[in-house]
């Protein structure tokens, strides 16, 4: 049960941390016993890398029966097989990182140990999401993550703003869980059980089946899909419910790093790639996924480039790159998308956690017009978000060296232009998302590390490189984001790839879209490239050779910059359609039915009547005492009365 | 014709009792108030002793004085109630009369010669001693109502409850007259024998029992002849209402079961309905009435007026079920309430009796263990598991249930499903009075704090009151309680 090691350490950890930390353990051994949970998983995650992945021996490990009820029998087991293992190691590994940074980041936070314990219970969760071996374990995870991403938002609670992220991130997250679970509920009624095993067995017998919903025929399987793929879009913010991602920001930048970019948001991506038995039935999901990717990853792109929050320019360039997540799942490149999301994750969670670490520098200051001329001040962290950036952005020397992105990202479009009309679309936003990327990246470090300080003096004079407990962690991450692509790429997606993901993932025959992108024309991997590199030289252009044009085009064009900066009018469409009317209605219930109505005529009604009848039947008591013999003779006289007429008489 | 020398032996406990009573009298008179601290103890001891008594009389069904007595183990039982009613009144009072001057030994002897009357009401088999026992008892308590007799509110009390008292026995002896008329007898058992078809004038007869039940409901004050029992209570010196509370009901009940399951058994059918009919009411006025009351001692009237109203829908049933309801509820009652007025009789500031609902705020404070034990007197007397009031409501309305089960026609069924019903849903608004007095103790804010001590004797009632109440549900105690209550009840209707 060594495979248990994996998973379970962050667990105790966080019970631990959670019950004792704050009365009597304190806040150092609060961050020992968490980090060394996390960093035990760590190992043993690359111990489970290499036997299972790199060793080809994927198993499941039983450890116990959950609940049962007739045929929904739910038990509790580990699914070790590549696609699992990549997850747990992505997790364990960046989680561990974020720990130990969190040391340093945290360190003059008054609530250490309820952080650190807030981690290792989120680590714990979003484990027992990856491990799962049936969809309600899954299902498990998937609400743990989203709690921890709840508590961890809204982690300083005394900020308005903060309560308000964090309860906008449970309430949206909620649509999309209910599309899980309704997801869920349709996996167990069209195939009487929630195991993966079984439910991937009979998938291809299920194809072409229609299930009779209020009058209408609905195809089983694109239903299913559909469901389940909303809990995904929840989950990993695609366009339409990724409102409450940039809001996320309010929490602190290494939760920001740990769940909404590296970990909980790519829960989307692993569930897809986890039921591609499913979604390889049912083209008209991969279609619907494919155009929802690529929107996102378009749209967010486009944001990304008005942002002037620094950490909010990062969460909409996550949300982009989740987009390129979906729509590779979509063209049915799972591994490709996998490939991704392990390489994003290092080059993410660094570029957050370096962003974390320019906050640190400038006391907290956030808004990058307020930044500029860092690099002389704090060169380290200026290096390491050169190197996440130029991961971010793709760049690389094709058939010699590529940071991460050039080699996922890249992989990723060649492709979706295989996949047919739709994927086609998918790679064109996708090329032009890539355009963007790279220039709100270069507007990013140029308007941080370059130029003139915008900062006041006295921020200035205290602004410090970080401490080594939190450059260490953002080396790791810069090895990750340096390498992770290089190394990766012929197991993830290239000649070794059938082997190394064995019966993890599945292509329906004909589908295979990565084999096809290998034998694509050379000119659609070189494009990215071209429009990444021209990315980069017109951010140079815009802030340093003509710093007067960025203004002058947002004025030009200010209709439609406007609408970006605006972030499309998302959050005030969603205000007047949801949160407003449903505030309306609450307060019609509130007010008309339940004080109107049910209070006036129930409780108070019924307590109104009561005290009356009560003050009557004391007035009667008048105190004289002719009245009382008066009540008895009536009294008498009714009984007597009673029996007269009851004798008949 | 020479009557053969009666058989005094089953009347021996109130023989002895009644003797006892006399001579504490003497020593009183001869006494006067030096005498006090001895005659109340004696008192008591005395009620100990008939208790001793009558438990070792309890045996099989026995008749004397030419059928006028008769003694079973329902009077065995009712016997026991009423004389540890009487006890703990006794008890209760001494610090009350010590402090307010109101030292004459006359007073616990009043009560021993109403418990007299009370035990001859119980073992009461002919009209004839029904009404000589009643005047015994009703004799000594009007007295005892106006024995604070320099307080306008006590001789009102007093004078009230004589007026309405003899209204009441009036229409009692009426209604004797009118059954011996029509039947030519007043001995219950010869009533029992009667068969209706045997050429009775059988309306007469009825009109006849509704009265004499008037007079004994009157006793038992429920409506409509309960009009007296808020201000008696009000009125009389505490200790007095805290025995009013207590005993002369219990004997009441008792005389108005044996009256209605033995001498009118024949006709159930027909008191039955009178029966359901005053129990429904009395709950509804009881229930609905305490709510805007801010007298305490007010409140324990309307509430003891719905507790006759539940003890009334158990002797409706008519069945032997019914009775045994009756006599768990009325021991149930007994502690409950003899405990409530123990804390109630504990309310003094600066030396002076306070009575007000809001006297009470801020006693968890002041007197923790004192506003525990209201408490639980106030959960149990609104009937909250698992304290004793509970368990009464529950077998009373288990009764009522099971009598409408087995009714003759469909409308008797649902009158009395509706009337369960009732008491419960009643049981519910009483809750709010009750709550609101634990509401009171807790939550207000606190009142200047109550005097202290409160005396041995009130703190010994208030301990073993308290402990009755929250252990009933215990087999051990519930258990022999509903035994003894078993068997009295079938000593009755067999």
């Amino acid at each position: 049960m060594l495979e248990s090691l994996a998973v379970f350490p962050p667990l105790a950890a966080a019970v631990i941390v959670g019950l004792f930390g704050r009365r009597s353990l304190g806040d150092r051994a609060s961050q020992l016993i968490t980090c060394g949970g996390v960093l035990l998983s760590a190992a043993v995650a690359i111990w489970l890398f290499v036997t299972v992945a790199l060793g080809h021996n994927p198993h499941t490990v039983h450890l116990f029966h959950w609940f049962g009820s007739g045929t929904l029998q739910v038990d509790w087991a580990l699914r070790l097989d590549t696609l699992s293992v990549v997850m747990i190691g992505v997790v364990t590994v960046v989680s561990s990182m974020v720990h130990v940074y969190s040391v340093g980041y945290m360190a003059h936070d008054r609530d250490i140990p309820r952080f650190m314990a807030y981690l290792s219970l989120f680590t714990f969760m979003m484990l027992a999401l990856v491990t799962a071996d049936n969809f309600v374990q899954m299902f498990f995870g998937w609400e743990g993550v989203g709690l921890a991403s709840y508590l961890l938002i809204g982690f300083w609670y005394e900020k308005p703003s903060a309560s308000a992220a964090a309860i906008k991130a449970f309430v949206v997250n909620r649509v999309g869980d209910f599309g899980f679970s309704l997801g869920i509920m349709a996996v167990y009624f069209i195939f009487d059980t929630v195991q993966f095993d079984p439910v991937f067995a009979a998938a291809g017998s299920k194809v072409g089946m229609h299930f009779t919903f209020l009058g209408t025929q609905a195809d089983m399987l694109a239903t299913c899909c559909l469901l389940l793929f909303v809990g995904a879009m929840g989950k990993s913010a695609q366009l339409g419910l990724h409102t409450w991602l940039p809001d996320a920001m309010e929490g602190p930048t290494p939760v920001s790093a740990l769940i909404h970019a590296a970990t909980m948001v790519t829960a989307g991506v692993f569930m897809l790639a986890r039921c591609s038995p499913l979604f390889e039935q049912s083209p008209l999901a991969l279609e619907v996924v494919t155009i929802v990717g690529a929107l996102t990853a378009f749209v967010a792109a486009t944001i990304g480039l008005t942002q002037f929050d620094i950490k909010r320019v990062i969460a909409y360039s996550t949300m982009s790159q989740l987009g390129y997540m979906f729509f590779a799942i979509g063209v049915s490149a799972y591994s490709a998308a996998i490939f991704h999301l392990m390489t994003h994750a290092f080059f993410k969670a660094l570029l957050f956690l370096g962003a974390g670490s320019v906050i640190h520098a400038l006391s907290g200051e956030q808004d990058m017009r307020k930044m500029g001329g860092l690099f002389k001040v704090i060169p380290k962290t200026g290096i390491l978000m050169w190197i996440g950036s130029l991961a971010l952005a793709g760049i690389g020397i094709p058939g010699v060296f590529g940071f991460a992105g050039f080699y996922s990202k890249d992989m990723i479009l060649e492709a979706a232009y295989q996949g047919g009309a739709v994927g086609q679309l998918a790679y064109w936003l996708g090329i032009a998302a890539a355009f963007f990327t790279a220039f709100y990246s270069w507007r990013l470090i140029i308007m941080t590390f370059y130029g003139s300080p915008r900062a006041d003096h006295h921020t200035m004079e205290h602004a410090h490189e970080s401490p080594p407990v939190m450059l260490l962690p953002l080396t790791v991450l810069a090895a990750g984001a340096l390498f992770a692509g290089w190394l990766g790429y012929d197991h993830f997606v290239g000649e070794a790839r059938g082997e190394f993901w064995g019966a993890s993932i599945y292509v329906a025959p004909g589908h295979d879209t990565i084999e096809a992108a290998h034998k694509g024309p050379e000119w659609i991997g070189i494009l990215p490239l071209v429009v990444g590199l021209l990315g980069i030289f017109l951010a140079y252009v815009f802030y340093i050779l003509k710093p007067t044009w960025p203004a002058a085009w947002a004025t030009s064009l200010s209709g439609l910059y406007q609408l970006i900066y605006r972030k499309y009018y998302f959050d005030e469409l969603y205000d007047a359609i949801f949160v407003r009317p449903a505030f309306a209605l609450g307060r019609i219930f509130w007010k008309r039915v339940d004080v109107g109505i049910i209070d006036a005529f129930g409780p108070d009604g019924i307590a109104t009547a009561t005290r009356s009848a009560s003050a009557g039947f004391s007035r009667l008591q008048s105190g004289y005492l002719f009245h009382y013999a008066l009540a008895m003779l009536v009294g008498v006289l009714v009984l007597t009365t009673f029996y007269l007429i009851l004798g008949g008489v | 014709m020479i009557a053969a020398i009666p058989e005094f032996g089953i009347a021996l406990p109130e023989i002895v009792f009644a003797g006892l009573a006399l001579v504490l009298l003497m020593i009183g008179t001869f006494g006067k108030e030096r005498s006090m601290g001895l005659v109340t103890a004696l008192s008591a001891a005395s009620c100990l002793v008939a208790i001793l008594l009558v438990l070792l009389m309890d045996t099989a069904t026995a008749t004397s004085f030419e059928g006028l007595f008769i003694v079973d183990k329902f009077a065995g039982y009712m016997k026991v109630l009423v004389l540890l009613g009487s006890g703990l009144s006794i008890v209760m009072s001494a610090g009350y009369l010590q402090r307010e001057k109101l030292q004459r030994p006359e007073f616990p002897v009043l009560i021993l010669l109403a418990t007299v009357g009370m035990m001859l009401m119980i073992s009461a088999n002919d009209i004839i001693s029904l009404y000589v026992g009643l005047e015994l008892q009703s004799l000594a308590l009007y007295v005892l109502a106006s024995f604070h007799r320099d307080t306008i509110r006590s001789a009102e009390a007093g004078l009230k409850y004589f007026v309405l008292g003899a209204l009441a026995s009036g229409v009692l002896l009426y209604g004797a007259t009118l059954v011996y008329g029509f039947t030519g007898t007043t001995s219950f058992e010869k009533l029992a024998a009667l068969h209706p078809a045997e050429g009775v004038q059988t309306v007469g007869l009825w009109v006849g029992m509704a009265l004499v039940a008037s007079g004994l409901i009157f006793k038992v004050s429920a409506v409509p002849f309960h009009m007296w029992t808020p201000d008696v209570y009000e009125g009389a010196p505490t200790p007095v209402t805290a025995m009013f509370a207590v005993a002369p009901k219990i004997a009441a009940v008792a005389l108005l079961v044996r009256l209605l399951m033995g001498a009118f058994a024949p006709l159930v059918h027909q008191w039955q309905v009178a029966i359901l009919a005053i129990s429904i009411m009395s709950m509804a006025w009881g229930g609905y009435a305490a709510i805007v009351q801010r007298n305490i001692k007010r409140l324990m009237a309307y509430s003891s007026i719905a507790n006759v109203g539940y003890i009334l829908l158990g002797l409706a049933a008519g069945t032997e079920r019914g009775v045994e309801s009756v006599l768990v509820y009325l021991a149930i009652y007994l502690f409950m309430t003899a405990g409530a007025f123990a804390v109630i009789l504990t309310m003094r500031r600066d030396g002076q009796m306070v009575e007000y609902l809001s006297d009470l705020a801020g006693l968890s404070h002041s007197r923790p263990l004192l506003a525990l034990a209201m408490t639980v007197f106030m959960f149990s007397l609104g009937g909250i598991p698992p304290l004793a009031g509970f368990i009464g409501k529950l077998y009373v309305f288990q009764a009522a249930l099971e009598a409408g089960n087995h009714a003759a026609t469909a409308g008797m069924a649902n009158a009395f499903y509706i009337a369960a019903g009732l008491g419960a849903t009643i049981s519910v608004v009483s809750m709010f009075y009750y709550l609101w007095i634990i509401k009171i103790i807790y939550m207000d804010p606190p009142a200047a704090p109550l005097d202290r001590p409160a005396g041995a004797g009130l703190s010994g009632v208030v301990l073993v009151t308290t402990l009755f109440t929250l252990l009933f549900s215990l087999t051990f105690v519930v258990g022999p309680v509903v035994g003894w209550a078993d068997a009295a009840a079938q000593s009755l209707t067999h």
